[in-house]
């Protein structure tokens, strides 16, 4: 039942806001007054597709209840059950597999019985839904690929997607005139911008939007993945570049853009390898069928498939390197083999040579260690990394996203914060498989300097939404630096809490901006009596983000992704033969997270509590209105409590009993995250994730999470609640180092001097040399041209055809001159010619006439 | 042959035609009056339809009936009447204009 109702449920979730999108494109002007109806078509829209998710969720749990992950203390020893739920469902019960024990077990090859949702380990459904194309072996398809992390992203995006459509139309409620004044753009004449308003617009931008995010989740290949991946890419630059009027919003979503090429750049270079490689793009196997659309079995009977790229990274013997990523490595060996063979072989039997070849390749190492094809799966996996570092905004392409704050704030919160940003870390979880675990310490060092970077970064702006963005990209490090640090359920559960809650702080400063009409926090504070329901909804976002809770019992929903990270984090540098700079992962987690806190409640004391800073403000901000303030209430209530571990409301049988959402994700783990994976350049060791749950490591880790929060928390509200000590001094004390902060680390300025000016300078060197010589070059033979078609036009045109053309004209003119003499007005000369002129041709005619006349 | 004293053939209706149309040639290229003129052309169609009639007549082709040449003549002497008004007309729209209907002075389409 469930590979019939998922796809579709999931795929009818994906086409609906497409729907929308075309029906407000045709149709936007002329829905109700100035487009009002617009809000309400995508709104619909995007709130069928929450049901249809949570249908798809509901279908999920019931053909694959969660089971608890059991955790044991002795973690060198203990047993776990891994993520094979699902075949339980079918039938096909897999007792728990001695992990520690048999580490390589977990990349065996499963027993394949018949059912698509069994071949890997961890449950999915996976099939094609269209080829586009066929080049050679590989195929071009529109596909999906559904598991646990699939359903629970539906959920997640359509859940927030919708609440935020619900805002934007009070948000953008003042773009519902026929003549909207914008007050940040002006023209050369110091008079503001007037436009039509451009409400309908902004919601089907809202609509293809979140078509393209839950396309890119529902992809099961990675060009299709990368298809949507511009999509949404195309759509932030749009929603960037909402007020388009405004010199700074055109610029941001051009560097957005921009920026993002650079990264995806990276990932062509993936996909190339990937195809060079594995042959496919898939992710899970494909059936395989004839061109008659005959399905292909082998001698049992059974149904021939492709192997997708987890089948070939996931067996037994290839552990990272499959047999088509060694074959690309071996170009020479390989051409070798083919002319060894001679001509007459045929494209069988030389494969055959060259696969007879492959285990004996498999065993060499090269000078560093590293086993054949090695690098290319480096290069692979950091190349798919580019895409992700660009659209995640990590380091060093981290740029674009604070200046795509110039966007209307709910795109800032569903596009910039929430979703869109996250499909990097997406990405880098759903291909975990792939990744070697030298791209995973690149990831892990990627993640760190960012989450640290930006975290700095946050405490000196003042504009709420910067401090925001810059709590995106530093969480955002967060998850990478989970994912990195070998935490793949860390990185993906932070990915969903943060999204709650990074959404309802955007939204809770859309707020906040909507009623004082200004970013600036230096002119806001104490308007948590005038805004009750903001002020207070944002609290609880503060808190879900600085991961605020009880430790040991019940916490927001920060509270247990971020705990994960710090744990996997301690757990990969207390594992033995790590060196010791592997501490600054944990360090630098730990760091980042007062500084989070710190830099949060400094966002919300200057806002909310305190004296009025600005009374004129102050007088005029008033609370949102409905339509506004509920979503804000219910993604409080998601922030706070989406990752507790509550018995599944309405359920008493006992398997749905322990669904929450890491039991969820826990179902889409990687198998790879279930064993201790050693590097082959690098002498560490990615530690198995479960050792983190070893209580030592449990204890001490939220022990540090719960300090660094509450110190940073704690120094937040002596600086900006007590004010017992004042911001100004510390700020002139560490004069140099706020300067610093304040300038975002010189990053714009590093790269106006690093890329800007190089290209300003070679492109004005560029020119020059089109100037003075390439111009020249053309100019001169152009002149060439002109001078020989003068002269030709001269020559040819003048002298010959007009020539001959005006003689003729002349010649006749001359000859009628000469007529017009006889024509002298006398009639009787007339009738004399007549005469004449009859008696001459009787008399020619009698002579040379041969008889006609007189026979 | 003469044709004084042989009995009367086509030559001798082609001699009265050929005098005929000779004097009215004549008239046309020496009178300056206008209606010389038109009596000149008069004469030239006459002289042409004695010379249908003789060669349609029994004197030239014994089997015939003769009609045939006859007909024609009554054509020309039909179109010779038709010509007629319309000469007289523009003469006399000439005499308006000009106050006089000599030809020499009708020289306004000269080249």
């Amino acid at each position: 039942m469930a590979d019939y109702l998922l796809p579709r449920l999931l795929g009818l979730a994906v086409l609906t806001p497409l729907v929308s999108f075309f029906a407000i494109l045709l149709f936007g002007t002329r829905m109700g007054k100035r487009g009002v109806a617009g809000g309400v078509c995508a709104t619909a829209a995007i709130l069928f597709s929450a049901v249809l998710s949570f249908s798809a969720f509901g279908v999920w749990i019931t053909t694959h209840p969660p089971v608890p992950v059991a955790h044991h203390g002795e973690h060198e020893t203990g047993e776990h059950q891994t993520g094979e739920h699902g075949e339980e469902s079918h039938g096909h019960a897999e007792t728990a597999h001695d992990e520690a024990g048999h580490a390589e077990a977990a990349h065996a090859e499963t027993h394949g019985d018949g059912d698509s949702a069994s071949h890997a380990a961890t449950p999915h459904y996976t099939g094609e839904i269209y080829l586009l194309g066929k080049f050679g072996d590989l195929r071009l398809t529109i596909s999906y690929y559904i598991d646990a992390l699939t359903i629970c992203m539906f959920c997640m995006v359509t859940l927030i997607a919708t609440c935020i459509h619900s805002y934007a139309q009070g948000y953008m409620h003042d773009e519902l005139v026929d003549d909207y004044v914008d007050h940040e753009a002006t023209l050369d004449d110091g008079s503001h911008v007037h436009r039509p308003g451009r409400y309908h617009r902004f919601f089907q931008y809202l609509s293809l939007f979140c078509f393209s995010m839950l396309g890119l989740v529902y992809a099961g290949n990675i060009v299709m993945v990368f298809v949507f991946w511009e999509l949404v890419g195309i759509c932030s630059y749009f929603l960037i570049g909402f007020y388009i009027e405004r010199q700074s919003a055109s610029t941001a979503a051009n560097k957005a853009f921009i920026v993002n090429r650079v990264g995806d750049f990276g990932m062509i270079i993936g996909l190339m390898v990937i195809w060079t490689g594995l042959g496919t793009f898939s992710f899970g196997d494909v059936p395989l069928f004839d061109d008659n659309g005959v399905a292909l079995v082998d001698e049992h009977g059974e149904q021939l498939e492709q192997p997708g790229i987890f089948t070939q990274v996931r067996t037994a013997v290839a552990h990272h390197t499959p047999d088509g990523i060694i074959k690309a490595a071996s170009p020479d060996e390989t051409a070798a083999l083919v002319a060894v063979a001679g001509p007459d072989a045929s494209r069988a039997e030389l494969s055959q040579l060259i696969d007879e070849q492959v285990p004996q390749w498999r065993a060499e190492k090269d000078e560093k260690g590293a086993p054949r094809g090695y690098w290319l799966m480096i290069v692979g996996g950091v190349g798919i990394f580019c895409g992700c570092v660009g659209k995640s905004a990590q380091f060093p392409l981290h740029t674009w996203l604070p200046d795509a704050m110039e966007g209307p704030t709910p795109v800032s919160a569903l596009v910039h914060s929430a979703t869109m940003v996250a499909a990097g870390v997406y990405l880098v979880g759903r291909f975990y498989p792939f990744f070697v675990p030298e791209v995973l310490l690149v990831i892990a060092c990627t993640g760190v300097f960012t989450l640290f970077m930006a975290a700095t970064i946050a405490i000196t702006a003042t504009d709420i939404k910067r401090v925001l963005a810059y709590s995106t990209i530093s969480q955002l490090g967060y998850m990478m630096l989970a994912l990195g640090v070998g935490g793949w359920l860390a990185g993906m559960m932070h990915l969903i809490t943060h999204a709650f809650f990074k959404s309802l702080l955007f939204m809770c400063s859309g707020s906040v901006i909507h009623a004082v009409h200004t970013n600036e926090m230096t002119e806001m504070g104490g308007l948590r009596k005038k805004m009750p329901y903001t002020a207070y909804t944002m609290l609880v976002g503060c808190l879900a983000i600085i991961g605020a809770g009880v430790p040991f019992l019940i916490g927001f929903s920060g509270y247990y992704s971020k705990d994960a990270i710090l744990e996997q984090s301690l757990s990969l540098m207390q594992t033995p033969g790590n060196p010791g700079w592997t501490q600054v992962f944990f360090l630098a987690a730990a760091g980042g997270a007062a500084i989070t806190a710190f830099y949060m409640f400094r966002l919300w004391y200057l806002t909310f509590a305190g004296e009025p800073r600005n009374q004129e403000r102050y007088d005029h901000a008033h609370e949102s209105p409905k339509v506004m303030y509920v979503p804000l209430v219910v993604l409080a209530v998601f922030a706070a409590g989406v990752a507790w571990h509550l018995p599944f409301p309405g359920s008493d049988s006992p398997s749905l009993a322990n669904v929450n959402l890491t039991n969820l994700l826990e179902q889409a783990r990687p198998l790879e995250t279930l064993a201790d994976a050693p590097g082959q350049l690098i002498a560490m060791t990615w530690p198995a994730e479960h050792k983190s749950h070893a209580s030592g490591i449990v204890v001490q880790a939220t022990m540090v999470a719960f300090a660094t929060a509450m110190g940073g928390l704690l120094l937040a509200t002596v600086f900006y609640c007590w004010r017992k000590l004042n911001p100004e001094d510390v700020r002139n004390q560490f004069a140099w180092v706020y300067r610093f902060l304040l300038h975002k680390w010189w990053f714009d300025e590093l790269y106006n001097f690093l890329f800007e000016r190089p290209v300003h300078f070679v492109a004005s060197l560029a020119s020059a040399i089109d100037k003075t010589i390439f111009d020249r070059l053309i100019d001169g033979t152009a002149s060439v041209v002109k001078t020989f078609a003068k002269w030709f036009e001269l020559v040819a045109d003048q002298k010959i055809v007009d020539g001959a053309v005006n003689g003729f004209a002349n010649r006749v003119y001359a000859s009628g001159l000469w007529l017009r003499n006889v024509q002298r007005g006398n009639l009787r000369e007339y009738v004399l010619f007549i005469m004449i002129g009859a008696a001459v041709i009787y008399m020619l005619m009698s002579f040379f006439g041969g008889g006609a006349i007189a026979g | 042959m003469n044709l004084l004293t042989d009995p009367i053939t086509v030559s001798h209706y082609m001699v009265v035609g050929a005098v005929l149309f000779v004097v009215g040639l004549v008239c046309m290229g020496t009178k300056r009056n206008a209606l010389g003129v038109l009596m000149g052309i008069e004469l030239v169609l006459n002289g042409a339809n004695i010379n249908f009639i003789a060669f349609g007549s029994k004197y030239l082709r014994a089997e015939t009936l003769g009609l045939d040449g006859q007909l024609i003549a009554l054509f020309v002497i039909v179109l010779a009447a038709a010509e007629a008004a319309v000469a007289l007309a523009i003469a006399l729209n000439f005499y308006n204009n000009h106050s006089t209907i000599d030809v020499d002075r009708a020289d306004d389409l000269k080249g």
